[in-house]
């Protein structure tokens, strides 16, 4: 979906090409997400059947072009104007591997935890190193925002795996109360004579 | 001063220990700390409020003293140094920026700046010829004349950081210095840490945010007084499971 919007929206900035598209989508974005060349054609031939966009014949180098028709603006227009859904969460591998981890017996999740902070830290100094060198370029604006986007994550990442810690560490100390109170009732026949 | 061997570090913490009073209500703040800053490191110290972050700066900068273990800035151990050598020390080889800006209200933003100069000895021009240009590095360099109250937040502390990186000072301890700045100008803050720590200088960053704690080049989490470098790799899987 966020491919087809993409494409839809550098289309509305002008005729462009295949690889062009590619090119521009990688540059603003950083690679992060990269496209292949073969999605793009695809992608451009669906927004051709659906009527958002037209072949706009070859350029001077021979490129086939395309071209935005009004109701592939409108679209544009539209996608920019509502907010994107949370309604679906993505599946997180990290959420999914602990919520399995913390049942598993023995297995040592607060050293799990420790483990992948220490390697969601590195990522965050890696973007900051990224950003610092993205700063002073005016041009580079779109890839900061991709950028401050990825460490927002990254920290809040860090901070739910600190809450985690804390949580697990709690559930420990209740589980171990528990089981105390549960061996009570044995003991409990000196509290009775004493009472 | 002797001068020190070059990549030795400018700041050691060797099994330092902070315990605050006596007897059962003792309390640590810190146990056994160990810790190397070379030149050219910025290294980052995170963890709970409580756990003796503030502790370990304070007894970097020799303003407070270990019950147990030793500090050495650029090689000297503090606990050998007189009242007077330790109070010259700390003027001109460390800087401090603390949450709080601690700027003198009654001296103007270059002379707040040239304060830790003057008192080092520096004539008074010499001393604020150095703080303009600290407070132009920081670009604040047109508040020279301004007052402290009369400035933004975030200005304050860019005076402070000036304040702080005037002269030749090769190490920083700074104190959550983003607190009260929003967060483009709290990274401009620490962008300028960065770039002192890459002309040379070592520094050690406390903040509970690990966005900031990203600008460093390493990373330690104080727990309870104790200190854990996770930074280190682990590479051998089979322990998680005991």
């Amino acid at each position: 979906m966020t491919v087809r919007q993409s494409l839809l929206a550098m289309l509305d900035e002008g005729p462009k090409y295949g690889a062009q598209l590619r090119a521009e989508f990688e540059q603003r974005t950083g690679a992060t997400w990269p496209l292949n060349v073969g999605q793009v054609y695809t992608t451009l031939a669906r927004l051709e059947r659906d009527g958002l966009v037209v072949s706009d014949g070859e350029d001077d180098a021979g490129h086939g072009t395309y071209r935005i028709t009004e109701q592939g603006s409108r679209a544009v227009a539209v996608w920019f104007a509502q907010p994107v859904e949370r309604d679906a969460p993505q599946r997180d591998e990290l959420a999914i591997k602990l919520a399995l981890a913390v049942m598993v017996p023995g297995l040592d999740v607060r050293a799990l935890v420790r483990r992948q902070r220490a390697a969601t830290l590195r990522a965050l100094q890696d973007y900051t190193r990224l950003k610092d060198r993205a700063m002073d370029d005016p041009d580079e604006l779109p890839w900061l925002l991709v950028l401050d986007s990825l460490v927002y994550a990254a920290e809040a990442e860090v901070r739910w795996l600190d809450h985690v810690e804390t949580r697990v560490a709690r559930a420990a100390e209740q589980r171990t109360r528990r089981a105390r109170a549960a061996e009570a009732p044995q003991a409990s026949p000196v509290a009775e004579r004493v009472r | 001063m002797s001068t020190p061997r070059a990549g030795a570090p400018v700041l050691e913490l060797r099994g330092v220990s902070r315990v605050h009073g006596a007897g059962p209500g003792a309390v640590t703040a810190l146990a056994g700390v160990a810790l190397d800053v070379p030149p050219g490191q910025l290294v980052a110290v995170m963890g709970p409020s409580g756990s003796g972050k503030s502790t370990l700066l304070h007894l970097a900068g020799g303003l407070d003293s270990p019950t147990s273990g030793e500090v050495l800035v650029e090689g000297t151990p503090l606990s050998g140094l007189s009242r007077k050598a330790l109070a010259r020390l700390r003027r001109r080889s460390v800087g401090y920026v603390f949450q709080d800006f601690n700027l003198v209200p009654a001296l103007t933003a270059v002379e707040n700046v040239a304060l830790p100069l003057e008192l080092d000895g520096v004539r008074v021009r010499e001393a604020q010829r150095s703080a303009q240009s600290a407070l132009e590095e920081l670009e604040v360099g047109e508040l020279a004349d301004r007052y402290p109250d009369d400035v933004s937040g975030g200005q304050r502390q860019r005076i402070a950081i000036a304040r702080a990186l005037v002269g030749p000072r090769r190490l920083v301890l700074a104190d959550e210095p983003t607190g009260a700045l929003d967060s483009e100008t709290g990274e401009q803050v620490l962008r300028l840490l960065r770039r002192r720590v890459d002309a040379g200088a070592s520094a050690v960053l406390v903040t509970h945010e690990a966005r900031h704690a990203a600008w460093a080049d390493r990373v330690v989490f104080l727990a309870d007084g104790r200190l854990v470098d996770e930074s280190a790799r682990v590479d051998d899987p089979s322990v998680l499971l005991s």
